[in-house]
């Protein structure tokens, strides 16, 4: 009795849980299969290709977003300074700096899209929920430039929350920028510095 | 320039204004650093960036891949010596193996046959190889026109280029040929990443000092850095 009652749970668990998993992709698959869209987007399109910037943050804005972690990015970015916002300054500076990011990968992909992937073989265990994906950029005559992907496994599936380029940790980077401005000017004076940053690239694009 | 030029500046730059501070303690020298940034900020604008970029505009790619690859088979016999002085044997027979198959199938090191064939390039230098050996990067420093570097780092600069062989070249004319061109090519293979530098930094300064600093300990690490002991590093602070 007890032996079919806990097969049948066991069953109705393992139907719930098939849909979700199949879903889910496993961390180094998404982010092949992503980059290897987007560089096909970009290099099949002219427009994008002629230098449209605003279509190709388009692109970025659809195909990659969706996969990063913004909150967690900026909430290590800011370090000890995340704790003296205020949650709508938080949610301020999250958009602010996921413009900045965005604008950032944009061009990053566009500059090196012509080069080589290599995708490594994720080395983690199936439990693990907080995994780095190994990609490296190959080029003629110089030492391949390794891009680390931070990702966690949330209940929307895998997300990155910082990116590692040659060893330069993009969130990391951003650390004393952002306190030195908070020091100085307070949470509103970063805010307003990375929103005026934002409107200047904005401007310089068009 | 010449060694004896580099060593006056590299004294003057390290005796001349050890009063000027800012308050971040891996960058004492703060104000001298960021004078020296803007000089050479100023120095790449208008000189080394048009430079870059017309030579890019002049140059296909093809040729420009093969002016790389000749520079970084040069560049590869201290890489490896600098993987032997660390000890990393198999990695500093991995980049002479490099220089005998590129300088010969290779034509003079024109093509990286030895990539192809799976010998991987590698980065090394006398400041990787002392901070293999225990040393701390020491103070940041910025050079005059080498730009971003670390007492540590500018030390083994030096021994970089006492031990070029670009600097065995004769005649002279050749030599300064050499340099002049290495120089160019290192530049127009840097335009995007500068690019996306001046886009990215709120303070350009800062932006480029962490990345270097971040850089130079993932290369003395090849890849693989312990977790830095930062009370400042609130790394498990996610917000779920």
């Amino acid at each position: 009795m007890t032996l079919t009652r806990s097969l049948a749970s066991a069953l109705a668990v393992l139907a719930f849980a098939l849909p979700a998993r199949a879903q889910e992709a496993a961390p180094d698959q998404l982010v092949k299969s992503v980059t290897l869209e987007v560089i096909d987007l970009i290099t099949k399109d002219k427009e994008i290709k002629s230098g449209d910037r605003a279509k190709l943050i388009q692109v970025i804005d659809a195909k990659v977003l969706p996969h990063f972690n913004f909150t967690a990015m900026t909430a290590l970015a800011m370090g000890q300074s995340w704790n003296k916002a205020t949650p709508e300054q938080k949610k301020r500076l999250t958009e602010e700096f996921r413009t900045l990011l965005v604008r950032t990968y944009a061009s990053a992909l566009a500059a090196y899209s012509e080069q080589r992937f290599d995708f490594r073989p994720l080395r983690a265990k199936p439990t693990d929920t907080d995994v780095i994906v190994q990609v490296r950029v190959l080029q003629q005559g110089a030492q391949p430039v390794p891009i680390d992907y931070s990702m966690e496994k949330t209940a929307s599936g895998w997300k990155v929350y910082d990116v590692m380029v040659g060893g330069v940790s993009l969130v990391a980077n951003y650390r004393t920028e952002f306190n030195n401005m908070v020091r100085e000017s307070g949470v509103d004076g970063l805010i307003k510095n990375l929103s005026a940053k934002n409107r200047q690239l904005e401007g310089a694009a068009k | 320039m010449s060694p004896r030029v580099l060593l006056a500046l590299a004294a003057l730059a390290l005796g001349g204004c050890a009063s000027l501070g800012g308050d971040d303690p891996r960058d004492p020298w703060e104000g001298m650093n960021r004078g020296i940034y803007g000089f050479n900020d100023k120095l790449d604008q208008y000189v080394a960036q048009p430079v870059a970029k017309g030579y890019r505009k002049a140059v296909p790619g093809e040729l420009r891949d093969r002016v790389r690859n000749f520079f970084g088979n040069i560049g590869d016999v201290f890489i490896g010596v600098n993987n032997f002085l660390q000890g990393k044997f198999e990695d500093g027979f991995n980049d002479w193996v490099r220089v005998a198959f590129n300088s010969t199938f290779g034509l003079l090191g024109i093509h990286d046959i030895a990539t192809d064939m799976g010998y991987e390039k590698h980065d090394e230098d006398f400041g990787q190889t002392f901070g293999r050996w225990g040393a701390g990067p020491g103070p940041y420093l910025v050079l005059p026109a080498l730009g971003p570097s670390t007492l540590r780092d500018g030390t083994g600069k030096v021994l970089d280029f006492y031990t070029d062989p670009i600097n065995e070249t004769q005649p002279f004319e050749a030599r300064w040929g050499l340099v002049a061109l290495r120089l160019v090519q290192t530049r127009a293979d840097l335009l995007e990443a500068s690019r996306i530098l001046e886009e990215a930094a709120l303070d350009k300064y800062v932006f480029t000092r962490d990345a270097y600093l971040q850089r130079r300990r993932n290369l003395i690490y090849d890849g693989r850095p312990p977790r830095e002991r930062d009370p400042e590093d609130d790394a498990d602070q996610k917000p779920r």
